[in-house]
């Protein structure tokens, strides 16, 4: 147990050094921070790097947005697999579904609650 | 009249009859807050959107010069005036509310200065009897204007600055009454100076250059000392840009008290305020100037003085597509009439 503490925190902790100097050092916007990582983390999918991370670090490697582009690619190939080509398309909103709708839908409820700024 | 290749000089001398500063909460706890004429303790100022209040805070700012002026709306000619919303609105729409006939400028933050020297240029040639001139912004409006979404709460660098909620106006007049006013002398309109720099989180050093640029400009149009000021004033270089642009007009040969060199940017709030390098935006400038540093030259503490109003003409398109940071200065003189 004590030791999937400890890799969640250090390659979660690596991931966003990774994003932070992408920030700092490359001067890119947080925008193009964020989609460089999901696109970094579908390469890894793609390549079936990521789920092992996945096993070794835990949330360390499923919480940072790495792991939305892992899921956009293990969905589309695990439909892709059972219908060919449509399934690339349908696929890689399978898994992140429950991501996508949770934003939506908490995002609605903060709006109600709190008055939006930006 | 012009003087040299970009001044202009005043020998009529505009009188600056009354200014008004209008500032939010965070200004309320900032260094200057017994400058200002009105001071919100909510951000939204009762109105229902950031937009809304910027407006409130350029029509309170207006409307309390003129008053302080003993005048009326309809005593006013023109009003010059501009902010940092798109299309600037703020200005446009207070502009609809107060009646008064009005230019819209654009010089992001050198607005202030912008407005300053055409008003004093429209009454110095009998092109107005009155005039009025502001500038403001609106820390929550310019943040959703310029920034992430700010929900998004990404980090600022510490080169970044605090947009100013405030709003500054004057109003001039072509009086004979100077004795003791405070009086436009001459003005320099700066050139757009662009020297690389595209990190929109790090506008002081950006616009340092500008800043120097309109200054040695003065000097040399106006063949004067810079001894001849009290201080010299920067609109909001901060704490990154400030000593920059000292620098650079040192190298010029230039020599500038460091004592007597300021920026409005780090007048404006406590120490313990966090606001990375100090203040920015459009109402900076106007704020202090306005408010601030009228009140300390009618005191008697300064005779006279250069306000170095400084912009960057970026927008957040133009930095999205890697583009630098072009940026202006310009400086207009105010002395207390003898």
């Amino acid at each position: 147990m004590l030791p999937m503490f400890f890799w969640a925190f250090v390659i979660g902790g690596l991931i966003c050094v990774i994003g932070q100097i992408m920030f700092d050092v490359f001067k890119l916007t947080p925008g193009h921070t964020m989609s460089t990582l999901v696109v970094i983390g579908a390469i890894l999918g793609g390549f079936g790097v990521y789920e092992p991370l996945i096993d070794f670090a835990g949330a360390g490697a499923t919480i940072p947005i790495t792991s939305f582009g892992n899921s956009l690619v293990n969905g589309a190939l695990q439909e892709a697999d059972q219908h060919g080509l449509v399934g690339v398309l349908t696929g890689m909103f399978e898994i992140t579904s429950s991501g996508i709708s949770a934003a939506v839908v908490f995002g609605f409820i903060g709006a109600l609650l709190f008055k939006p700024k930006g | 009249m012009l003087k040299g290749k970009q001044s202009w000089v005043f020998p009529n001398r505009p009188v600056i009859v009354s200014s008004a500063a209008v500032g939010g909460p965070f200004e309320a706890r900032g260094r200057l807050a017994n400058d200002f004429d009105i001071l919100h303790d909510d951000l939204w100022m009762g109105q229902d959107s950031y937009e809304k209040a910027h407006k409130l805070l350029l029509e309170e700012a207006i409307e309390t010069a003129i008053q302080k002026g003993n005048a009326t709306k309809e005593d006013v000619n023109f009003m010059l005036a501009g902010d940092l919303v798109n299309q600037i609105t703020p200005s446009s729409f207070a502009a609809r509310t107060l009646g008064i006939p009005y230019f819209g400028l654009f010089g992001a933050c050198s607005t202030s200065m912008e407005g300053l020297a055409l008003a004093s240029f429209l009454i110095n040639n009998q092109g107005a009897k009155t005039v009025v001139t502001a500038a403001s912004s609106h820390n929550a409006a310019i943040e959703k204007q310029f920034r992430y979404p700010t929900e998004y709460g990404s980090q600022k660098p510490p080169t970044a600055q605090w947009t100013v909620t405030g709003a500054g106006a004057a109003l001039l007049t072509d009086t004979d009454e100077k004795a003791g006013k405070l009086v436009t002398t001459s003005a320099t309109i700066g050139k757009v100076v662009d020297l690389g720099i595209s990190d929109p989180f790090n506008m002081g050093a950006a616009m340092a250059p500008a800043a120097a640029d309109t200054i040695i400009a003065h000097f040399q149009d106006l063949q004067l000392d810079p001894a001849y000021y009290d201080l010299i004033i920067t609109g909001d270089l901060a704490k990154i840009g400030s000593p920059i642009a000292l620098e650079l007009l040192q190298k010029e040969g230039l020599q500038i008290d460091s004592e007597k060199f300021k920026d409005c940017g780090l007048m404006v709030y406590q120490e313990d305020q966090k606001v990375q390098a100090g203040g920015s935006g459009a109402g900076c400038s106007a704020a202090v100037l306005y408010g601030h540093l009228f009140n300390e030259m009618r005191n008697g503490k300064y005779q006279r003085i250069l306000l170095v109003a400084t912009g960057a003409l970026l927008s957040p398109l133009s930095f999205q597509q890697k583009e630098s940071i072009p940026c202006i200065a310009h400086a207009v003189s105010i002395e207390v009439h003898p």
